[in-house]
């Protein structure tokens, strides 16, 4: 049966899904979805064709998203996406992962949350908010937010997350205890001589290299970095970057050493691509070298940032390279980076792009 | 809509905003049902179109802090208390960008 891809879009003012056929030639969107909520985070699940937004809105506060018929009509709930009274109340849901049967949601302020319904209900993974670290727990600059969850492939006891500026913390019990994994992790911000704390990192984007569940990397707001042991010990893979800033990280859908990395020119020079010149970075070789992909890019006056969530990979074969920026420009490669299409612009600033390939 | 003879006699009218009802579809702008508090009125809200009171509250809980509640032409808490027939205004602040 031939394929169907769809990019799903979260942005500050709804949901949108890029669609093309396998070739990934000609795109075709569709959208807004989700009454015009922002999207932190929109995510499918290619087994079941499902897709799930995370979302929070200012009047409305936060709910997941769902829709069963590839963004035609759509569900919301947030049943249970709640702490306990008295506590500072949810803003928002930030970032969805799909394991199996389950959906887990990181929130704002932090936490993580599951649901074993496909997000009818939810229910609060408390350890985690019980780590004696918690109450020094601080903000980056878009709030107290858990922003990425990588979930084992075989463990479903194992989980990372990334929490902006908490740093990594893992869980080997299925969120009853965690601990803090950022050895070797810089805090440029904190007072010289205390620049490797135990917690209190600002990683931006966590991810696992496909088929090493030890192996991840992260892009941090003080550099980009390696783990080879589930996140234990971080080595720094920034050498041959432009800079030492930015949000997205994506792996390579088969290769554990392929990874692409959007840097931008730093956190207080503006947080664009780097000489007004848009370029994804990729190594093949686990970070030891880079290569800057921009053939079909903007090579002149491109003032545009992408955030955390906005970059992403496909699973077909070249894999398809796509990210968003904050002016609604959405670009995508159909061979792995190498060449480079807008495939939409002029959306509203874009939070999210992740890609489903179902079939057609 | 609820409309027993007990309930009757304390019947109020809320009055819902249309980006709320959007995201209930068939929810009416409207609606009338027995409460005494404006928390009795989400309640009943809520148990006819589930979620409601989620949209409105927090888990503090309280009103949302962009959305006003309005009786008499004052803004209101949960516990404000309605009178029979009052008419309970629920709005969107203004906020956005």
């Amino acid at each position: 049966m031939p394929e169907k891809v769809l990019v799903l879009v979260g942005t500050k003012k709804g949901a949108f899904i890029a669609e093309s056929d396998g070739k990934r030639g000609s795109w075709k969107l569709r959208g807004p979805f989700c009454e015009h909520w922002p999207m932190n985070h929109v995510v499918g699940d290619a087994a079941t064709g499902a897709i799930y937004g995370a979302g929070g809105n200012e009047w409305f506060g936060p709910a997941v998203w769902k829709s069963n018929d590839l963004g035609e009509t759509w569900t919301h709930s947030s049943d249970g996406l709640a702490y306990e009274a008295g506590e500072e109340p949810i803003k928002a849901v930030w970032s969805l992962a799909r394991r199996n049967g389950s959906l887990y949601a990181g929130v704002q302020p932090a936490g993580l949350f599951r649901s074993d319904d496909d997000g009818a209900t939810w229910s609060h993974i408390e350890g985690l908010q019980n780590h004696p670290s918690r109450k020094d727990w601080n903000p980056g600059g878009a709030g107290l937010i858990l922003h990425s969850i990588v979930t084992h492939p075989r463990d479903e006891e194992q989980i990372w997350v990334g929490i902006s500026s908490a740093g990594v913390f893992y869980t080997w019990d299925g969120g009853k205890t965690w601990e803090p994994r950022n050895r070797g992790t810089r805090a440029d911000f904190l007072p010289e001589g205390q620049n490797y704390p135990e917690f209190g990192q600002c990683v931006h984007c966590l991810v696992m290299a496909p088929g090493r569940p030890d192996r991840l990397y992260q892009q941090n707001h003080c550099g980009m970095y390696r783990s080879d042991d589930g996140g234990k010990n971080w080595q720094s893979i920034e050498k041959g970057l432009p800079s030492t800033f930015g949000f997205p990280a994506a792996t390579h859908p088969r290769d554990a050493d392929t990874l692409f990395l959007l840097p931008l020119n730093g956190d207080s020079a503006g947080r664009y691509v780097p000489d007004a010149k848009a370029a994804v970075w990729k190594t093949k070789d686990a970070g030891a070298t880079w290569l800057d992909e921009r053939k079909g890019l903007p090579q002149e006056d491109c003032y545009a940032g992408v955030l955390r969530q906005a970059m992403a990979t496909d699973s077909l074969e070249p894999a398809g390279v796509y990210f968003g920026t904050s002016g609604g420009s959405l670009f995508a490669s159909a061979n792995e980076g190498e060449n480079w299409s807008e495939i939409a612009r002029h959306l509203p600033t874009i939070l999210s792009v992740e890609a489903m390939v179902v079939s057609g | 809509m609820p409309n027993d003879t007990a309930s009757s006699l304390s019947l109020v009218v809320a009055r819902l905003p249309g980006v709320l009802i959007d995201l209930f579809p068939g929810a009416p702008r409207r609606v009338e049902l027995p409460a005494s508090t404006v928390k009795e009125m989400i309640d009943g809200l809520d148990a006819l179109w589930p979620g409601m009171r989620d949209r409105m509250c927090d888990s503090r809980p309280a009103i949302r802090r962009h959305m006003n509640v309005f009786v008499d032409g004052e803004k209101a808490t949960l516990k404000t208390r309605l009178a029979p027939g009052t008419e309970v205004f629920i709005l969107t602040a203004i906020s956005g960008g």
